[in-house]
């Protein structure tokens, strides 16, 4: 098998007495989709947290392409390629769509650091940033300011963002959420698409695109991976239907 | 130098630690449990002052001055908290400094259109006039020590009104979180501005102690004010004892400071420069204290 | 297309500059002045505006900056018109650019010293940490007795720029307009360039610039330092305006104005810095013929503007901001 592109091993976080990630270990192959769920407060968030690097863990290793980025910060990380969208969408909300995907494609160039030529004419800018949003299905609503657009459009932008990084991996943070049937149905297919290009880690609430999307699965309660499998296996798993399945349908 | 000497100095920066912490504690209560930063601050302690001064004058006593400043510096608390400062409590901390930087302005020339341009003069109180001899022989101002005390006591009693009574739970739910106490059935409004009324007090009775020190004057109240914000910045925004601490250290290192510096540089340069250098460099000894530390506790040494 | 703001911002430059050619037609130097401390207000304030306005950066010291520049004007032109060495036996100067630089390098190393400590932190520990720092540099201005100390230092004859009569009030106006212009143009560049763009996905979501790999620290240092630059430069021009410079530029009362000329002006605005200044000076001298209380006044309709007006003259005169 491939080397994983993304290898959590042992990884513990504690806030004061509780657990909340628990010896954790997870990995993430190339052309995967790898779903992690649990039911509310099983510490989904914490483990995200130290995934993209906003939390240090008390002690385990996180290791992206081969690489140990344990101790890099989220700028950093973002920049070797590790995309992230987020639970609450939170662009940059005064500017416009195209902007905001022009910003990942500055930062993912590293040139941040240049204060004379405009961006709003520069091409290496808005050529890649407008595929990205023609990827996603967003190019016709490229220049209203991130206020203006729906919920389901802002979930679409972030993804753009990430594509725009060259992401060699997704964490995509419960991008279901708030989207209607609809737009759940176009996402899923569109995010089986994108897995080809980079795996995706995927954490959402909505069993029926989980269990139509993932190739594996890892039910996380109470901080701790309680089973890791392909979908059929986590459906039989006995200890997976007492702990979360059973409660929650 | 003598051991006198500097025990005189240690008891005037205690003394300025104490005035320093009755500012810091209301504006750290103020930021702690409305979240919202006052810069109107100094004002409250300068009608404090002018307050005492005049009621002093009136009737002699400095006693109903004192009463009167604790009156005047939490009705005016109260009125600005109603008209103004209730409206800032949703906006951004650049809106606070701004608007609270008009009311310093209007606070500063309204002080000066009622009281004139001159500086008013509070006496010690008679029965606190006159030195109290000290352990080693030095003699220090009834007044003076009398200050620390009064400090003492309300630090003391701010402890016990946080921790055991109804209106500190409420204080204390504030900090922690505000839909709380909204579920406790509690007024936020009118609990707000109790806190803002009472931290604008505490400012007032500093302001009235110092005048009794210093002349009563109006742009009082500002050197102070940044001096507290110095204290809240170490001691951790929103601390009350992180407010105390820091107040006496910034009291003790600041008033030490001024006093040993020139000493110890006198030992290594001419008379003349030592003074000079060590006269700059001890005016500015808290700040760099206070960079020292944040670059090691951005949040202060208590932060919440 | 010329936009609204556009043709506002074009009308009020050209109203500051042919107000100082009226006022120098009629021999109104006064009115000269007026138009000179507008154009110098507006240029510390614009160097402000890179901080606060483009970064979200509420500094308040800036009149640290201030002053520094203020300072190296009077202390390089003092020199040379003694003639005697400063220290390590450089020689003073009178040369306004020479001079403009200085104080740009001086606030830069300032700016690195104090923004590498107080940008690390955020929100309210910024704005009193900024103060702080501004307020020992006062301190020390005050207690350093070598230039002037509390009562500060004169410029016998103002500094001199390169084939321009600066004693001349309309000379000098038009020095520091040219300056006002070029702050201004500097910002509209740097806004923007992708510093400017990564400045301000910084100020609107610091944790969504780290997510998409901008490391928000380094693009909030150099925007301050940049800023602290800018108002150097505007308090060298002020210091030879008044031919006079003292530790009350420096003041907290100072840093407090400069925040007051952007917010009445209009925050987000290049040309906000500008009108507020404008309004500012125009308050200052109309209000203080009317009434010695204007003070009282001023803080009125700053209260006014700050609670209910927050778009200030700008917002009035040509909309809302738009943002591409």
């Amino acid at each position: 098998m491939a080397e994983p592109v993304l290898q959590i091993s042992n990884l513990v976080k504690s806030f004061g007495a509780l657990r909340a990630t628990d010896d954790v270990t997870l990995d993430l192959y190339p052309g995967e989709i790898h779903a992690l769920i649990g039911p509310n407060g099983a510490g989904k968030s914490t483990l995200i947290h130290q995934i993209c690097g906003t939390h240090a863990p008390n002690s385990g290793t996180i290791r992206f392409m081969g690489e140990d980025i344990t101790q890099l910060g989220v700028a950093a990380r973002a920049r070797k390629g590790l995309g992230r969208t987020f639970q609450i969408s939170s662009i940059a909300p005064e500017f416009s769509a195209l902007r905001n995907v022009m910003l990942a494609v500055q930062a993912r160039q590293g040139s941040s650091f240049r204060f004379f030529k405009p961006v709003r004419s520069d091409k290496s800018l808005t050529e890649p940033a407008m595929a990205a949003l023609e990827r996603v299905g967003l190019a016709s609503r490229a220049t209203l300011p991130v206020a203006e657009l729906s919920h389901g459009e802002r979930r679409q932008l972030e993804i753009a963002i990430a594509l725009a990084l060259g992401s060699r991996a997704f964490l995509l943070d419960e991008p279901m959420a708030g989207m209607g049937p609809e737009g759940s149905r176009a996402l899923t297919s569109f995010l089986a698409d994108l897995k080809q290009e980079a795996p995706i880690l995927l954490v959402e609430h909505d069993m029926d695109a989980v269990f139509a999307l993932a190739d594996r699965i890892s039910v996380l309660v109470y901080g701790k991976i309680i089973a890791t499998g392909s979908v059929e296996d986590i459906r039989r798993d006995p200890a997976v239907r007492t702990a979360y399945l059973g409660d929650h349908d | 130098m003598t051991a006198a000497l500097a025990i005189e100095q240690l008891l005037n920066g205690l003394q300025l630690g104490v005035m320093l912490f009755l500012m810091a504690a209301g504006l750290t209560l103020i930021f702690g449990v409305m979240g919202l930063i006052n810069l109107a601050h100094g004002s409250l302690y300068m009608v404090g002052a002018f307050a005492c001064a005049a009621v002093a004058s009136l009737t002699g006593s400095f006693w109903l001055g004192l009463i009167a400043s604790l009156a005047a510096a939490a009705a005016a608390g109260a009125i600005i908290e109603v008209l103004v400062i209730r409206r800032l409590y949703s906006r951004d901390h650049l809106d606070q400094v701004l608007a609270t930087f008009a009311l310093i302005l209007m606070f500063s020339e309204g002080t000066r259109w009622v009281f004139g341009s001159f500086p008013l003069y509070l006496n010690i109180p008679s029965s606190l006039q006159g030195a109290v001899s000290l352990p080693g022989g030095a003699q220090y101002p009834a007044y003076r020590l009398a200050v620390i005390a009064a400090g003492g006591l309300i630090a003391l009693g701010l402890a016990a009104l946080i921790t055991r009574t109804r209106l500190g739970i409420r204080i204390r739910a504030g900090e922690n979180d505000r839909e709380m106490i909204g579920a406790l059935g509690v007024d936020i409004r009118t609990l707000y501005t109790v806190v803002f009324a009472l931290g604008a007090a505490l400012a007032g009775f500093a302001g009235a102690l110092v005048g009794a020190l210093q002349s009563v004057q109006v742009g009082m109240g500002e050197p102070v004010l940044i001096l507290a914000f110095v204290v809240i910045v170490i001691g951790g925004i929103g601390s009350i004892k992180g407010a105390f601490l820091a107040a006496l250290l910034v009291g003790v290192v600041d008033t030490m400071g001024r006093f040993l510096l020139p000493h110890l540089l006198a030992t290594v340069l001419p008379p003349s420069e030592a003074g000079t250098i060590g006269g700059s460099a001890s005016s500015m000894l808290i700040y760099i204290m206070m960079a020292f530390i944040l670059a090691f506790r951005p949040r202060g040494l208590f932060a919440a | 297309m010329i936009s609204r703001e556009w043709t506002v911002n074009a009308a009020l430059a050209l109203a500051l500059l042919a107000a100082a050619i009226a006022a120098e037609a009629a021999g109104q130097v006064f009115y000269i002045t007026l138009a000179t401390r507008i154009a110098i207000l507006g240029l510390a304030a614009t160097g402000l505006n890179l901080a606060l306005g483009l970064g979200g950066l509420v500094s308040f010291g800036h009149a640290v900056f201030f002053g520094i520049g203020g300072y190296a004007a009077g202390i390089l032109g003092s020199h040379a018109f003694s003639g005697d060495p400063m220290i390590f036996g450089l020689e003073g100067s009178n040369s306004m650019p020479l001079i403009w630089l200085v104080a740009a390098l001086a606030a830069a190393v300032a700016g690195v010293v104090i923004g590498v400590i107080s940008i690390r932190t955020s929100g309210v520990y910024f704005i009193m940490i900024t103060l702080a720092f501004a307020q020992m540099l006062y301190y020390f201005a005050i207690s350093w007795p070598a230039y002037g100390g509390e009562d500060g230092l004169s410029i016998f004859v103002r500094n001199a720029f390169p084939g321009v009569n600066t004693m001349k009030p309309l000379s000098f106006f038009l020095i520091c307009f040219g300056a006002l212009m070029a702050g201004i143009a500097i910002l509209a560049v740097l806004r923007g360039s992708r510093f400017g763009s990564a400045l301000d996905v910084v100020r609107q979501n610091e944790v969504r610039a780290a997510a998409v790999g901008i490391n928000p620290f380094p693009v909030k240092l150099t925007a301050f330092v940049l800023s602290a630059m800018i108002t150097a430069v505007a308090g060298a021009l002020y210091a030879d305006l008044n031919r006079f410079v003292s530790p009350s530029m420096m003041s907290w009362h100072m840093s407090g104005e400069l925040i007051v000329l952007i917010i009445l002006g209009g925050t987000g605005r290049l040309f906000g810095p500008m009108a507020g200044a404008a309004l500012f000076v125009l308050i200052e001298h109309n209000l203080g013929e009317l009434t010695e209380r204007w003070q009282f006044f001023l803080g009125l309709i700053l209260l006014v503007t700050v609670l209910f007006a927050r778009g200030g003259v700008l917002g009035f005169l040509a909309g809302k901001v738009r943002h591409g």
